[in-house]
């Protein structure tokens, strides 16, 4: 697994079993028998995703994993939230220059724009 | 025509493939929204990060063409971008190459898709490509380290008026 805890985050939820599990730990603490009923797979394979979803941050449990509720961190699960919300603001900011843009051109520019082509250095 | 303000930028993150998908209305036709992309002069008012100025190099807007441009903050270069347009289909579609310099290894494969939503108004959906997760989820990241970088320099402007 890759060293940064965004790639980590993004790997773990890559597995649509564990974005479910995470789903599931949003509405509360969970034992690892209780996560595996509805997937007709056994705890070890359950135990697995968990430790995945671990090693990530994303899940906590108790070193009696067996009867210890796993508990999500939503710490780490808003940080890739956020990762994300920082991304998009950044394409917004964007966005509304040109937006501004659009609004300065000149119309008359559109009408025969279509086949102009910009060649070589323009600076 | 007046600016509205509440067209929303969206992202998906692809949980299983290396993909960004950025989708945004604009209030314009779908011919000038493609001219504010293809134009030097019009794509070096909007793109790069906020606080930059953004220098075109080379710019052949054409299928089989090639870009460059650099971004600048204060004087000092902070950064290269270059690629290829794939394919230019005026008013409907771009598809570009990217590349930061300073990660030669890497290639972004971007399609750019303008949908006339009429009333004067585009939709264009951003779609980004790399080869690993690891690449995707850095793209993302990115973002937060110019931010961060952004935070710094306001604060140091804060600080150099004290």
């Amino acid at each position: 697994m890759t060293g940064d805890p965004l790639s980590r985050v993004f790997a773990a939820l890559a597995d649509p079993t564990r974005r479910d599990i995470v789903a599931r730990l949003s509405i509360g603490d969970a034992t690892v028998g209780h996560l595996a009923e509805p997937y007709g797979v056994s705890v070890q394979a359950v135990s697995k995703h968990l430790k995945v979803l671990e090693d990530a941050g994303l899940v906590s449990r108790s070193r009696d994993a067996q009867r210890r509720p796993c508990h999500l961190e939503a710490e780490t699960f808003e940080l890739m939230t956020k990762w994300i919300e920082r991304y998009r603001l950044q394409a917004e900011e964007r966005f509304g220059r040109l937006d501004a843009v659009l609004a300065a051109m000149d119309d008359q520019h559109t009408h025969h724009h279509h086949h102009h082509h910009h060649r070589g250095a323009a600076s | 025509m007046t600016p509205i303000t509440t067209n929303e930028t969206r992202i998906e993150a692809d949980p299983d493939l290396p993909t960004v998908r950025i989708i945004r209305d604009f209030d314009a036709a779908a011919g000038r929204v493609y001219r504010a992309w293809t134009d030097p002069h019009l794509v070096a008012q909007w793109l790069g990060p906020k606080s930059t100025t953004t220098q075109i190099d080379t710019w052949d807007a054409r299928t089989g063409g090639s870009y460059r441009y650099s971004t600048w903050c204060e004087g000092e270069q902070l950064a290269s971008f270059y690629g290829s347009f794939h394919e230019l289909r005026p008013d409907e579609r771009l598809v570009q190459t990217f590349t930061y310099e300073g990660y030669p290894d890497g290639v972004c494969l971007e399609t750019m898709t303008f949908e006339d939503l009429g009333d004067g108004r585009t939709r264009v959906t951003g779609l980004s490509v790399v080869d690993t997760m690891e690449a995707r989820d850095m793209m993302i990241a990115s973002g937060m380290e110019a931010g961060v970088v952004e935070g710094y320099q306001k604060l140091d402007g804060l600080l150099a008026e004290e």
